[in-house]
């Protein structure tokens, strides 16, 4: 009992003295209460961002046109054909055989623009990269490879249909440009993490650049390019099933895109997805393994 | 000696390393183009071609100019979805992603249970809901927002577990070992923990949408989509063009406005 | 009446790994004990199970006067803040101000509102001020935690804890990722938190000098049981080398009864 009794003492004489002392390092708002904030530009910029988000989306539901849509209907039927699809999967008017193949189609066109657009960006990122390529020639790709990757590969797909009619070379020209750019970005980011003292070293005892790429840069960031290409090569399996829905450029997508726009077949176009979920999934789980063996 | 031994040895892997991974790639590259009929001539061919007709077509002309104010208000409207799109499904992630996140440590059935449904949203492509939707919301823009929405909340959910479990699992321990409550840690812990990471996901997310919302917007008649699809299928290639470049200025801006809102809140 | 005392704890990891085996001691009120023994010992087993961050298989754990060995949420939540913890790796909120870390300390003790919204009362702050002033840390007040050194780092981790008012400071190497400078300083204030605010102090150390240096009585951990229970005085070199070998002799028996 006397023990804490005196402790409680000491506490209180320190505290009054500690009064004394702590005037200077405490601050108070303007509400006169003490201040506990850090003082910091982020916090204010964090605060700002998301003030601006929120009230950008505010106003995003108070102008949108809804076109006087029944709401509760809507949601009802939405909940109805979501049973369907998701519930009901039937194959009605494709074959097993043919769908498969289809896929196959998909799988094929996402390579192709991956090869592509992996070799390309290879080399365009060698441009880009500011470790190892001249400053204002990486600057003018960067700004170069930032403007195709604006444009939505939709829109790729519809610019090269002009020239090389609907099918799949527009749609593998078209998927190229956007992965060629993407991975150009962040083959080039990989690289500039390469450790300047492995490329000086190799410098200084006489290797020209493309020893210097090969023998330094390539196996020092392999492990990023593989994930970042197989990274890529998922989004371009989902971008090849979007156009061949959107643009007409074949593969499963397309056969999607008659089951739900042309036949509206709800049960094909669940199976459908099913199809395309499942490899998405297998393609995941692939890429994994082989980025996990990459490193 | 032993030393230049090793060294060939190295040299020597990496060009047997470097000359299968060519061959495979070129064995790869014969069979898909057999299968999709692709011709890499026909594609090499139709680039210069392409690119001297955006030169000659998709310049915008006087009559293209006089649709700009209607253009700009399709792609504000398109922006603005995918912010509101984005922001809604970051904010219903991230509670669902405490479920799901090992962390936190809320039950080992329910944690599974999110990975699950969260891997479901993200792996149905978004023209899937958008056909399904249409049936339902007809030529409306909250097709097109649902759409995006159920993609997006998936990537999210799976994104923000990643997060919480890599950045505020130290904190966690600590703020549970003060006595604080779930929701105490949630705000005082977590969220402060993880806020520059998910804000990045989010920037990201609404440059992702924007691009994606224009393919959207085709399938379901709404947004710039469609009004890029009308141009199109018209061969008014002036007002169309006026669109890419409209376009192409948006996400430009919005890139370098998010990179440097990550620099500051680093 | 001890503050603290366990009962023929156990504690397994997923039904294979033996963290602690039937571990029984007790702890006064006031003593500042360290807890020493080789990494993978159990050591941060063993402090865990005190605040049911884990939670032993069996055996009974009373601090207090109370059975803590299966309280559950409010109880739980009761428990802890009466036990402030200190971590190795400080388990700051790198980007809250040093102030807001201290005054996390008050969580437990607060509704789930209005310490959810970070609203805290001018006495609150006050106090958390007077801690961290007397940690040496007022002109830091204000700054990100991701903008302080190690020691300062854990200095705000000490203010934390005692910001709980506990009865209790548990330490997990405390100074294991500091420099010798620092760790001087993080000791000493641990010390006199122990001597001037009588809160009892469990350190995990496995600098058996400083050990030796600070603690009252050191509990001595290998393989999960307790090999060595005293004063510092009768830790002979003997005893350390069985604590901190106990690998490779226990190899050597082995390989003994396989033949």
């Amino acid at each position: 009992m006397i023990s804490q009794y005196e402790a409680n003492i000491a506490t209180t004489l320190g505290s009054l003295k500690d009064v004394i002392n702590l005037s200077d390092s405490m601050s108070k708002g303007r509400d006169g209460k003490i201040r506990i904030k850090a003082k910091s530009k982020s916090n204010t910029a964090i605060y700002v961002l998301v003030m601006v988000l929120l009230g950008l989306t505010v106003l995003a539901f108070l102008t949108f046109d809804y076109k006087d849509i029944d709401f509760g209907k809507a949601i009802a039927d939405t909940l109805h054909n979501i049973k369907t699809v998701f519930l009901q999967p039937k194959l009605t008017r494709d074959t097993t055989v043919g769908v498969l193949y289809q896929l196959f189609v998909t799988f094929c066109l996402g390579t192709l623009s991956t090869i592509f657009g992996a070799i390309l960006a290879f080399f365009c990122s060698l441009l880009c990269a500011k470790n190892i390529a001249n400053q204002t020639v990486a600057n003018i790709f960067k700004s170069f490879v930032a403007l195709i990757r604006a444009i939505p590969t939709v829109l790729w797909v519809l610019i090269f249909a002009v020239s090389a009619g609907l099918g799949s070379v527009a749609a593998v020209i078209g998927l190229t440009f956007h992965s060629f750019a993407y991975l150009t970005k962040v083959y080039a980011e990989a690289i500039e993490e390469v450790d300047e003292g492995t490329i000086e070293a190799l410098r200084a005892s006489g290797a020209n650049f493309w020893q210097i790429v090969f023998q330094a840069v390539v196996p020092a960031s392999r492990s990023y390019l593989v994930a970042w290409t197989f990274m890529r090569f998922e989004i371009n399996f989902t971008n090849a099933v979007a156009m061949g829905a959107a643009a007409g450029a074949g593969g499963i997508g397309f056969n999607l895109f008659m089951a739900g726009s042309f036949y509206f077949d709800l049960n094909e176009m669940g199976l459908l997805t099913y199809v395309v979920v499942i490899a998405v999934v297998v393609l995941e789980f692939v890429s994994t393994k082989i980025k996990a063996k990459a490193k | 000696m032993k030393l230049n031994k090793d060294t060939e040895n190295v040299f020597k892997k990496r060009k047997i390393t470097y000359t299968i991974v060519f061959v495979g790639v070129l064995i790869v590259y014969f069979i898909a183009s057999t299968v999709t009929k692709f011709h890499l001539w026909d594609g090499l061919v139709s680039i210069p071609k392409a690119i001297v007709w955006m030169g000659e077509k998709l310049v915008p002309d006087a009559a293209a100019m006089a649709k700009l104010p209607k253009i700009l208000k399709k792609l504000f409207e398109t922006a603005l979805l995918s912010v509101a799109v984005t922001v809604i499904a970051a904010i219903i992630a991230f509670f669902f992603s405490l479920l799901g996140s090992k962390t936190t440590k809320v039950n080992g059935i329910v944690n599974r249970l999110v990975r699950i449904v969260a891997a479901f949203f993200r792996n149905v492509p978004d023209v899937v809901w958008a056909m399904l939707l249409m049936f339902s919301f007809g030529q409306n823009i909250l097709t097109g927002f649902f759409a995006l929405f159920f993609t997006t909340f998936g990537l999210l959910t799976r994104a923000f577990i990643e997060t919480i479990d890599e950045v505020s699992s130290s904190c966690v321990e600590a703020l549970d070992a003060t006595g604080a409550t779930f929701i105490q840690t949630v705000f005082q812990g977590i969220i402060p923990a993880s806020i520059t990471e998910i804000i990045t996901w989010v920037l990201y997310m609404i440059e992702t949408n924007i691009r994606s919302s224009t393919l959207i917007g085709m399938l379901t008649a709404t947004g710039i989509g469609y009004l890029f699809d009308l141009y199109y299928k018209r061969l008014d290639f002036a007002s169309a063009g006026l669109i890419v470049i409209s376009m192409v200025v948006l996400v430009i801006t919005i890139e370098g406005v998010s990179n440097r809102i990550r620099k500051v809140i680093q | 009446m001890p503050i603290l005392e366990f009962k023929d704890v156990s504690k397994t990891y997923n039904n294979v790994t033996k963290a602690l085996q039937e571990v029984s001691f007790s702890i006064e009120e006031g003593e500042f004990v360290s807890i020493i023994g080789p990494s993978g010992a159990g050591k941060s087993t063993l402090l865990r199970c005190i605040n049911r961050l884990v939670d032993a298989s069996s055996g009974v754990i009373i601090f207090d006067g109370q059975d803590i060995t299966d309280v559950k949420k409010k109880e739980l939540r009761k428990v802890r803040t009466k036990t402030g913890m200190i971590f190795q790796h400080y388990n700051l909120v790198d980007r809250l101000s040093v102030i807001e870390n201290v005054l996390h300390g008050t969580l437990g003790q607060k509704s789930t509102i209005s310490g959810m919204t970070g609203h805290y009362t001018e006495e609150e702050k006050e106090k958390a001020f007077g801690i961290i002033n007397e940690l040496g840390l007022a002109d830091q007040a204000y700054k990100r935690c991701d903008e302080l050194s190690g020691g300062q780092k854990q200095r705000v981790g000490i203010a934390r804890a005692i910001m709980q008012q506990p009865k209790l400071i548990l330490c997990d190497e405390p100074i294991a990722s500091l420099d010798p400078k620092a760790s001087k300083t993080i000791m000493d204030h641990l010390s006199n938190i122990n001597r001037n605010k009588k809160i009892t102090c469990i350190v995990n150390l496995h600098q058996v000098d400083v050990a030796m240096k600070y603690s009252e009585r050191i509990i001595g951990v290998a393989e999960g049981r307790i090999v060595f229970d005293g004063p510092p005085e009768q830790l002979s070199e003997e005893m350390i080398h069985q604590i901190y070998q106990s690998n490779s002799s226990d190899l050597i028996t082995d390989v003994g009864y396989a033949q």
